[in-house]
């Protein structure tokens, strides 16, 4: 019980900072927005050839990619707080490490979910459809998918203390694996070698899955491997999260 | 309060070794004042760390505020309260908020961390400052508001690095007052690191010297003085040419120590400066040398750092 006080200590105080100052809220929210208004339309006449309804392929590759970076750059936040001290005073707090992670984590997790459901209801006018079960569930996937990134960001933010060392590493993570997950067009589309190059990407699997999903197939072999391994990637982002942040000399 | 023995901490980096503490023995007693005296890098802060749970020591065993730091780093935590030099608030939160979530960690309740927040901020000098934000609060009242959120939980002993450094002297004075409040009113135990000599002798009541990790001295401020054995003995000559014969009637004079010429001046060291004082002048004028200025000064912290360590405190940069 007290883990879920102490949790949600740090959640309401780290939404009520991020709810003070929206920026980068409204930053990380209108990208994909102006995505689906200033891209999206380029792929209603190519349709055809991405196997499908074109918005049904294009918003839940957004969806992924806002959980994706929306989550990962949460490190930065955690570096003005370590150099604040607020991390190392909340360290010497009886309350336990994991619940300082996960306040934090969950607290982006909720600003994700909000985000995703409103790029949802921007599409809807542009022709998205999809079953209500499979918003939910998608709703649910980028939420996880936020967790995940987010807990591997503020554990690295908190070994490397420096905004100078973790933009070169999130960056050189993030763009090999948007470009290899088929977020933007589909990898079906890449010549063979590329696309066996994207089997590594455990993200190219959660992209699929999200499509899957929100085209109301639940029990086809894209959506369960999404989801496994979109619940792979939290299990791996808590595990590191959780270790880094108990660590005593962190 | 704190009972520790052969505390040490080696940090390894990609360049080998390096023995941050190397073994030092602790104790204080519950409510002393004890300065702990260092130069930045003597490992004052890599001590205080492993005493408030923050870094695993390497070797050395100890209690804290009556709980094993090893075995019961959670129960060192509820009794202690920790002041960092970095600071502990965020410059975009409002400081009753950052206070009160403090608070909230620690387990009390709101109505209690709301209720004990104000009452801080009342002794703290921090009234009216509530609502404001941390980056707009000046250098001395954000440092009070670390105090404060240090002491929220009502500790038994409370850790406080470098508190002063980087603050107006008339800041300085005032935190002084309140440190001393925290024993004098309130029975707290303070344990606070310092690489300012006066800070040091004017808060406490014990001192710790640590050195390239190790603790060179200890005692009370006056004790430790009284190691540099006597006065500070200094005349300026007015002819620097007669220098090797005001040394050598400095050296004749009875009690005098380690006389030395430097320049155009001579400096010893005597038992009673202000007595031996008209002896040294009387002589000096039956040789015919001139002075132009003479001084006398009892021994400070300055000088037993100097005589344990080799060097000034001064000569290292400041934090």
């Amino acid at each position: 019980m007290t883990f879920f006080r102490e949790s949600y200590i740090v959640f309401s105080r780290a939404m009520r900072l991020s709810l003070r100052n929206p920026t980068w809220i409204v930053i990380g929210l209108s990208q994909p927005i102006l995505y689906v208004v200033l891209f999206g339309p380029l792929l209603e006449k190519i349709g055809g050839q991405l196997g499908g309804d074109p918005w049904q392929v294009f918003v839940p590759g957004m969806l992924v990619q806002l959980g994706m970076f929306g989550a990962m750059f949460v490190g930065f936040g955690l570096v003005a707080e370590y150099r604040a001290g607020v991390i190392e005073a909340m360290r010497v707090t009886p309350a336990s490490r994991t619940a300082l992670l996960l306040g934090r984590v969950m607290r982006d997790v909720v600003v994700l979910v909000v985000q995703a459901l409103l790029l949802v209801l921007v599409s809807i006018p542009f022709g998205f459809r999809a079953p209500v079960g499979g918003v939910l569930l998608g709703l649910l996937l980028v939420g996880l998918l936020g967790a995940a990134f987010a807990s591997l960001s503020y554990a690295a933010a908190l070994v490397l203390k420096s905004e100078d060392a973790l933009a070169p590493l999130l960056n050189g993570l993030a763009i090999p694996m948007l470009l290899l997950s088929g977020i933007m067009l589909p990898m079906s589309l890449a010549p063979g070698w590329l696309q066996r190059v994207s089997d590594i990407n455990p993200l190219k699997h959660v992209v699929e899955g999200a499509r899957a999903i929100f085209r109301g197939d639940f029990a086809t072999s894209a959506s369960i491997w999404g989801l496994a391994w979109t619940v792979i990637l939290v299990a791996v982002g808590t595990f590191v999260g959780t270790r880094i942040f108990r660590r005593e000399s962190a | 309060m704190i009972q520790a023995s052969g505390l040490a901490r080696t940090f390894r980096s990609r360049r080998g070794t390096v023995e941050a503490v190397k073994g030092v023995d602790i104790s204080v007693a519950e409510g002393e004042i004890v300065g702990f005296l260092g130069p930045n890098g003597a490992g004052k802060t890599t001590t205080l760390r492993m005493l408030t749970t923050l870094l695993d020591p390497t070797a050395g065993t100890a209690t804290v505020a009556g709980c094993d730091l090893r075995s019961d780093p959670v129960g060192v935590r509820r009794r202690i309260g920790y002041v960092a030099q970095s600071g502990a608030t965020l410059p975009e939160a409002r400081a009753g908020e950052e206070i009160v979530d403090h608070a909230l960690l620690y387990g009390l309740s709101r109505e209690q961390a709301t209720r004990r927040g104000h009452e801080l901020f009342e002794q703290l000098d921090l009234e009216g400052l509530w609502d404001r934000q941390c980056r707009s609060m000046s250098g001395g009242q954000r440092r009070r508001l670390d105090i404060a959120m240090g002491l929220v939980h009502q500790p038994l002993l409370v850790f406080l690095d470098e508190p002063t450094t980087g603050l107006d002297p008339q800041s300085r004075a005032n935190l002084w007052e309140h440190i001393r409040g925290l024993r004098d009113r309130l029975g707290t135990t303070v344990f606070l690191t310092t690489h300012y000599l006066d800070e040091a002798d004017a808060l406490s009541d014990r001192l710790m010297v640590i050195d390239h990790g190790t603790i060179v001295a200890a005692g009370t401020p006056a004790e430790l003085k009284r190691q540099v054995s006597g006065d500070a003995v200094s005349v300026v000559l007015a002819d620097p040419a007669r220098i090797e014969d005001a040394v050598r009637v400095a050296k004749e004079l009875s009690g005098s120590e380690g006389a030395v010429g430097d320049g155009d001046t001579v400096r010893l060291r005597v038992e009673d400066g202000g007595a031996a004082l008209p002896a040294l002048l009387r002589r000096l004028d039956a040789d015919s040398i001139a002075l132009s200025s003479v001084e006398v000064r009892k021994p400070s912290l300055d000088d037993v750092f100097l005589s344990l360590t080799g060097r000034s405190l001064r000569d290292e940069p400041a934090a």
